[in-house]
């Protein structure tokens, strides 16, 4: 009997020691902290909110009925996320202790590492005579070899400029509008603005895309390449402003004549702002110059025609862009 | 238990003393500095959220005709990758959840990362040593820019084509070489090839993301090796530097200042709309529309293009350089080159050539904090002006007119701020002095003068006077 009392006694003390085996030194690698209940039950509560209102976020995934799912989806999710930072903000605020230490600098500069590297560095190298030309050699291979590996990326695309010249537009060539329908010049009001299309074309290309407007004859003043470009007062533009390439979709018409007397273009990207009547100059804002003109005619059944193409390189400029023209 | 992960971490890589001294790096504390942070934890939302949006994205510039629920594009042609972003906002649950707050993300983001270099430049602590860690920062801001750029011009909606075609007229005026690189990058003249909207893709969701992350871990190692910077204290000095540690201290308030931008962003994500694609409508190049503003970041640029007036650069009729360069390239390369090369002219200004740990307060430097007061107000002026457009809608104010004041005011008003800045930090450091004095004859019983210096002493004093830490 006392046997086994005995036995039980050491076992539970063997237990009960284990539990307790090393007893931690005094030593504490942090400050203490002073118990604080309230702010631990505060940190515990926003712990359980933060769950509850994920918890939340598969309710409104899954359930049909609630309306608004983007809302209370970040609802949810968002408020989640806040209360955990608010828990984790009270906790290091109370609980988790604190402390301002001071570490020194790291040192400016290793002189004694840097020398040895130095060294290192230099001395690998003095098995070689000719080192320069070793240098050279280095320095071919290595360049030779990057601009190899470069060479592939030439295929991107196309280098030269050809391209940007290139528009869908040719003689006798109808206008037509986004649905393919073809504009008669009996349909252009003055006062309105129309985008026209070549027939047949990409309209996503830059050099296809024109606006169409109606001016009195007697305001036109068209001269020098573009004289003659009008079809009975009819005239188009590239849609396609020079500056910046944005589409020119605003139409001042001059219903005031004593304040805004002439027509304007306008794109409403940085506004710059062409005159219509007089070839598209441009009268204000940052464009460089001055629209592409299409000259127009009308054919036996009223339908408007291309009669040639842009007298200028449609789109935003580059380096050289008038030195060509878009071919007739 | 924690024992014993100890004990197989340390065995298995033996990295327990690193360890150790890299859970009790210090972090000074102040305010600012948690702007770093709130960009990188930008960061995190983006790349989380970024990867969701990945799995539904079409990279395709395909052409198609929406039938999907909703009504008012029924019917209409428009580019797979269009389509596919309408689908993400309309039919993937969740989906407008995710793909707001990656956008809101973005915007913070980007608003984080200027504050923390603001941060930065008034405080010096671009100096040596951390001037590498300064350019890596300046490069990160203009891949970011760029990055976001990428990822809203591959949507393809209308707006996103109109920001598009503005760079590649930008790109076009590059001198000499601007037209046949930007053909190179589009595959042709825009709108460019099919494979265009494939690149912004890859650009987007990998080759700018991976540069960003290798240099924001380059960044952070570096900040760590040579240890924070601090303002000057009673213990803070050149060689001590004082902080909480990074465990426990400093690990709840970050992981708490984490939790708490993705939470802020997520409601942002969820309850303030931005970018409603499916109301711009698809882009085609023969379409734009008024009153189109970019993302706030790029405001500066469109601000430069509309401002400046129309300038090409010609030889008889023969083209050089056509007016985009100048606001929308010349314009931020100035920019960024002022940020680039600061700290060296800095140091070759003043002959300062030191390491230094402590941090200047914006007043200790009139030169420094004026030159930037001058820069900053120069971006910001054009940013303003940007917006004239919309001014002249909501206030009636003549679009010309603002204009035309714009023009004269970025030119002046920023030299004017530039000294007014540099004038009222001499005056504040100039309180201090005397404020100093005072107290120095009180303590020595001087009354006379102390109370002499009372009625001379500059207003400023009373900030000297309430200046944390004193």
């Amino acid at each position: 009997m006392s046997k086994a009392r005995d036995l039980l006694l050491s076992g539970a003390v063997l237990l009960l020691g284990r539990r307790r085996r090393q007893p931690r030194p005094d030593t504490h690698v942090l400050p203490p902290v002073p118990e604080q209940p309230r702010a631990e039950t505060a940190s515990i509560a926003l712990l359980f909110l933060a769950a509850l209102s994920a918890a939340a976020f598969p309710v409104v995934y899954f359930v049909h009925a609630i309306p608004a799912k983007t809302q209370y989806l970040g609802l949810s999710i968002g408020l989640a996320f806040l209360f955990f930072a608010a828990a984790l903000v009270v906790a290091a605020q109370t609980v988790i202790p604190t402390e301002e230490l001071a570490h020194e600098y790291p040192p400016d500069a290793h002189e004694d590492d840097e020398e040895y590297l130095a060294d290192l560095v230099e001395e690998s190298g003095k098995g070689f005579t000719r080192r320069r030309l070793f240098k050279l050699g280095l320095f071919s291979a290595g360049g030779a070899l990057g601009a190899a590996a470069l060479i592939p990326a030439v295929s991107f695309g196309p280098l030269g400029v050809k391209e940007f010249y290139g528009t869908p537009w040719r003689k006798g060539r109808r206008l037509v509008d986004e649905d393919g329908k073809p504009f008669r010049a009996a349909d252009i009001d003055e006062k309105a603005l129309y985008t026209a299309f070549p027939e047949g074309a990409d309209k996503e290309e830059q050099g296809a895309p024109v606006v169409v407007i109606r001016l009195p004859r007697s305001s036109l003043e068209l001269s020098g390449r573009v004289e003659g470009y009008d079809a009975n007062g009819i005239v188009a533009y590239s849609k396609i402003c020079t500056h910046a390439g944005c589409a020119i979709s605003l139409y001042r018409a001059p219903l005031f004549a004593p304040d805004e007397p002439r027509p304007a273009l306008v794109c409403p990207c940085h506004y710059s702002t062409f005159d219509p009547s007089d070839g598209g100059t441009v009268t204000f804002g940052p464009a460089g110059r001055r629209l592409p003109m299409l000259p127009l005619s009308i054919d036996g059944n009223g339908e408007l025609r291309a009669r040639g193409n842009f007298d200028d390189p449609v789109g935003p400029s580059w380096w050289g862009v008038r030195e060509r023209r878009p071919s007739p | 238990v924690i024992r014993r992960a100890v004990r197989y971490v340390d065995s298995r890589t033996g990295t327990a003393p690193f360890l150790r001294k890299a859970l009790r790096y210090l972090f000074p504390d102040h305010w600012s500095f948690l702007l770093g942070e709130v960009a990188l934890y930008a960061f995190i939302v983006l790349v989380a959220t970024g990867v969701y949006l990945t799995f539904f994205f079409v990279d395709s510039h395909q052409d198609v005709v929406y039938h999907g629920p909703y009504a008012p594009l029924q019917g209409q042609h428009m580019s797979e990758a269009y389509r596919s972003v309408v689908d993400i906002s309309t039919t993937v649950k969740a989906g407008l959840l995710i793909r707001q707050t990656h956008h809101w993300a973005a915007n913070i983001f980007l608003a984080a990362v200027i504050l923390h270099l603001f941060r930065v430049f008034f405080t010096g602590a671009f100096r040596k040593p951390r001037d590498l860690t300064w350019l890596i920062g300046v490069t990160m801001l203009m891949l970011a820019l760029l990055e976001a750029y990428a990822g809203y011009s591959m949507v393809d909606d209308l707006m996103s084509g109109m920001g598009l075609v503005i760079g590649y007229a930008v790109g076009l005026s590059l001198p000499f070489v601007g037209a046949n690189v930007m053909g190179w990058l589009f595959h042709g003249p825009f709108p460019g090839g099919a494979v265009l909207i494939p690149r912004l893709y890859i650009v987007h969701v990998l080759i700018f993301p991976i540069l960003i992350g290798t240099l924001l871990t380059v960044h952070l190692v570096l900040v760590a090796l040579r240890h924070h910077t601090q303002f000057r204290g009673r213990r803070q000095t050149e060689r001590t530097v004082i902080g909480v540690p990074l465990y426990p201290g400093q690990t709840p308030r970050s992981l708490g200042l984490l939790f708490a931008v993705t939470g802020v962003l997520f409601l942002l994500g969820g309850l303030v709309q931005i970018n409603p694609i499916w109301l711009w409508g698809p882009f085609h190049t023969y379409v734009s529309t008024n009153g189109a503003q970019p993302d706030w970041y790029l405001g500066w640029l469109i601000g430069g293009l509309r401002l400046m007036p129309g300038f090409d650069v010609t030889i008889d009729h023969y083209t050089l350089i056509p007016g985009p360069f100048w606001g929308g390239a010349l314009f931020p390369m100035i920019v960024f080159g002022f940020l680039y090369f600061w700290p060296y002219l800095e140091r070759k200004l003043t002959g300062d050539v030191a390491t230094h740990n402590l941090l200047d307060r914006p007043r200790d430097n009139p030169m420094r904090t004026g030159v930037g007061v001058g820069m900053a107000t120069w971006v910001f002026l054009v940013f303003v002006a940007g917006s004239s457009d919309r001014v002249q809608v909501l206030f009636n104010l003549s679009y010309t007119g603002q204009i035309w004041f714009y023009r004269v005011a970025v030119l002046v008003v920023p030299v004017v701020a530039g000294f007014v800045a540099a004038w009222v930090c001499r005056q504040l450091v100039h309180g201090e002095q005397v404020e100093f004095e005072r107290r120095r004859a009180e303590a020595e019983g001087r009354l006379e003068l102390a109370s002499r210096l009372d009625d001379e002493g500059s207003p400023w004093q009373t900030v000297y006077m309430n200046r944390p830490g004193r």
